[in-house]
Formats: structure tokens, sequence, C-alpha cells
């Protein structure tokens, strides 16, 4: 759990970034992501220059460098695999110390580590400076399917309620002696994902109720804040603006 | 006087047979406060339920004002009376408190400056005004609590319906929540087992038990008698004398 603002991933500030509306981030990170996957592998002065893009919207939200670095950590199975790469690929091989590794794999580890850094830390500003309540305000201004985002919207307002009552089930066991050592208390552990799902259920027609009792129909209103001015359009798109910019450069020259 | 809420030999059995409630009449007069009691089972969530139309009775008539409880007049119907329910988890589901507070108007096709001049209102009469951004996963209990009273005062009803309005709150939001629901200038109905909470806050109390109303009439008599609470399971806290608050 985070503090008295947003979700965990939150980090409650006030600068250009926090401020930004949340569909444009999310228009911003998705064409800034795209532009880092179509740079081609072994253009390396294209990945530096997305790198730099990215470092200064990181500086512009005014976020600990620490914050966002153990963040990133989500990406460490990746960095695995990226490793393991030029050990298991194919190919013309050369020698690295006591290693022989594969050429092909190298140029893709590299280039899967380079992209997956940036992606990441793209994804983890947006986080970082977005409300979970704005991210999914976001979500349907750009036009996710209502049900898609009034599914990610209950998910949002009810994981910590689950995930409550789950810690209290826990609780409750082991204070009556429970402990799952081997697999023939599985059962019990099945039994409380059940009792857990039909608790779940319960809640969510009684959530139901209370919709119908205070007149839905059967769509949500939308009810967040709109900005039309094209001020932010523009703030928003200057970095994944220069992002593209070096990624066709890239496929120019490549 | 049309009474806001007139119930006549309301009668009702789930799919499964079991039968709540059998023939209940009931009338609040407007600016009345009323206390539903009964014991667990009496059937009081059944018939608060019938009163907004989610159930429909298998016999007898709920009007409203003067408006019957059927399927053409529904939306009106659930504006007029408001229900906040014992779980405010169940009642707040919206991302933000504003958003939920603004959910019960929208419906009813209130937008713009006029929507926001009544969420405004809303919190400010339960005093949460200060957490209209806050998502109602960080608030207190207390907090959640006086949010539910305030996304259905938004819909401006004529009835407010509180089931068990004083449930695991502790004493100091329980006290905070009786100085906003008294400052409030609407009908009331309010469904609890808190006998001194109904005592403080409804002139008058209707008890219910096993789908009947066996005692209708000022909260201290009903309270202070010995032989009708006790044949109904009631039962005041130990040393607390109705006579005497």
């Amino acid at each position: 759990m985070g503090g008295a603002h947003g979700h965990s991933l939150h980090f409650h500030g006030h600068s250009v970034v926090h401020r930004l509306p949340a569909h444009l981030k999310l228009v911003a990170l998705v064409v800034y992501v795209i532009a880092v996957v179509a740079t081609p592998a072994g253009q390396w002065w294209a990945f530096g220059l997305h790198a730099v893009v990215l470092v200064g919207v990181m500086a512009a939200t005014r976020i600990p460098a620490g914050y966002i670095g153990r963040r990133m950590l989500i990406e460490v199975p990746f960095v695995v695999f990226a490793l393991i790469m030029p050990f298991v690929a194919q190919g013309p091989r050369v020698q690295v110390g006591p290693f022989s590794l594969s050429e092909a794999g190298l140029l893709a580890a590299a280039t899967l580590l380079l992209k997956g850094t940036l992606g990441v830390g793209a994804s983890v500003v947006f986080a970082a400076t977005t409300e979970a309540a704005d991210i999914v305000t976001g979500l349907r201004r750009v036009g996710l399917p209502r049900q898609l985002v009034e599914i990610i919207a209950f998910m949002v307002r009810y994981l910590d309620v689950v995930t409550g009552q789950l810690i209290r089930m826990k609780v409750a066991r082991a204070s009556r002696g429970f402990s799952a050592r081997s697999v023939r208390q599985w059962p019990v552990l099945g039994s409380t994902a059940g009792a857990l799902f039909i608790r779940s259920y319960e809640r969510g027609e009684r959530v139901h109720l209370a919709m119908l009792s205070r007149g839905y129909s059967g769509a949500m209103p939308d009810l967040a804040p709109v900005s039309t001015s094209t001020g932010p359009w523009v703030a928003a798109l200057v970095a994944p603006a220069v992002s593209v910019v070096i990624a066709v450069t890239a496929l120019v020259l490549r | 006087m049309t009474p806001v809420l007139e119930l006549k030999g309301v009668a009702h059995a789930y799919p499964d047979g079991h039968q709540a409630l059998f023939g209940v009449d009931l009338h609040v007069h407007r600016g009345e406060r009323v206390a539903l009691l009964g014991p667990n089972g009496a059937g009081k969530t059944t018939l608060v339920l019938h009163l907004n139309g989610i159930l429909t009775a298998g016999a007898g008539t709920v009007t409203v004002s003067g408006l019957p409880v059927a399927p053409e007049n529904l939306l009106e119907i659930r504006r007029r009376v408001g229900i906040v329910f014992q779980d405010p988890d169940d009642q707040l589901f919206m991302p933000t408190v504003r958003q939920d507070v603004a959910f019960g108007p929208a419906n009813m096709g209130v937008r713009g400056a006029e929507l926001d001049a009544v969420v405004d209102s809303a919190l400010a009469r339960v005093g949460m005004s200060a957490f209209a951004d806050r998502p109602p996963h960080h608030l207190s209990f207390g907090q959640k609590r006086r949010v539910a009273v305030a996304t259905v005062l938004a819909m401006e009803p004529e009835i407010l319906v509180l089931d068990e309005p004083s449930s695991n709150l502790d004493p100091a939001s329980r006290r905070e929540l009786a100085d906003i629901l008294r400052s409030l200038d609407v009908t009331l109905l309010m469904v609890t087992h808190d006998l001194p909470y109904a005592l403080e806050l409804c002139e008058r109390s209707v008890l219910l038990s096993d789908g009947v109303v066996v005692g209708d009439g000022p909260t201290v008599s009903i309270l202070g008698d010995d032989d009708l609470m006790r044949a109904h399971r009631l039962e005041l806290p130990a040393g607390f004398d109705p006579h005497r608050v």
C-alpha cells in the first residue's frame, strides 16, 4: 500500500509531468515505446539519444533517481534472459575471456536490454506521475472499450478490499494453528480461495444493488474533468516526437 | 397529507420459498425520523429493498409521495428514496470520492456546473469537502460512511434510508454521524439494533419481527416496554434506562 495518495507506484508531486492529463501521457508513452522498438538493432547512437530523452523527462518529474531505480527492478527477469542469449544462440562465435559467445546472441541481448530498459523506464515514469484514478480516466479517453475500462476501474477500487479480506482469512487460519507445510494442506488453501471467490461474488452483487439504487441503468457516466486546450498536447508530445525523429533517422541511415 | 412512504400489506417470499415479509403496513410522514427495529432475520433488509424497487412485493403496495413503486417509475423512485447500505465499500465504487458522489445525480441527467454544485453541497453537508479527490479506499471507516451518506444526499431524496448506520463505528465517529444526521433537514428511516442510537435520533420507532410490524410508537415507550422487547429478542445495554436519557 502506498501513502495517502494513489497506488504504490505513484510518487506524489506537482511537476509539469504530474500535471499533464493522463490520456496525453498514455499516448506519449505508447508513441515513445513504439519509436524505441522501431529503432533498428546496432544503431547504438540512436538508443543513446532515446535514453537522453527519457532521462530528460525523468529529470522534469523531480522524482529521486533512487526511487525510479528501485521500481525498475521489475525488469530483472528480462535481464537474466538477455544474459543467457549470447550463450545459447547459434551462428558465428567470438571469444570473450573464457567464454565462447554467439555474435548474433550478443547483438540480440544488447538490443533487448536497451529496448527493455527504455520501455520499463518510460512506464515507471508514467506510473509514478499518474494517480490510479487518472490512469482509468486516461484509458477511457484514448478510446479503450467502455466495458474494459469499467472492469479495470472496479479492479483498482476493490483490489485493496479483496486483499484485506484474504489477509484476514489467512490470519484467522493461522490463529487456529494452520500452516501450509505440505501438499496435504492444499485442500485448505483451495477452500480459502473458494471462500474468497464466493465473498467477492456476493460483494459484486451488493455493489450492483447499490449502483441500481442510485439510478444505474447500464452505462457509467463519464465524470472526470476534460481539458480542451492544445497546450498540454504540445507539452506531452515533445519527448515522443523527438524519439520518433531519432527512430526514423536511424531507419534511413541503416 | 400524502405520506412520504406508504406500505400497505407488503408481503415477500424469496425464490427459494423462504417468506420474509407477511403483510407490512407502514406510514412515514414528511420530516419524521423513524427507527426500524427488529432482531436478526426479522426482514428489515428485505423491507428496505422494497422501498426503491430492488425487490418487488409479492402482494401489497409501496408508494413514495404518492408515486407507486413500479417498473415504469423506477428511476424517479430511486431518486426519491436514498438508501445508504451497511458496508460503505459496497456503496463507494468509483475511483474518487467526487466521482462517487456525482454518480447518482449524473444518472439522473445532471451535468456540468450544476453537477459540481450538487456534489460540493452534498460533501459539505457531511463535512467531507476536503476529501473530494481522494480514492475511497484511503478513507477511514467513519469517513467512508459519511461519504456514503453524501452519495445519497446528492440525489436530493425525499426520504433517507440508513441500514445499520452506527455499525463498526468507534464512539467518536458514531457521535459525529449522529450530529450530521440531526443537522439534515430530511425524512429519515433508520434500520438498526443500536437501540440507544435509535432513541437519540428518532422520536418514533417501528418494531418488525418475523415479517410483521409488532410495535409502532414513540421510541421511548417502545424501548420501555419490557414485555414487548423480550418477546422479540431486543435488549437494551445493561444499565441503560430509556426514560432517563
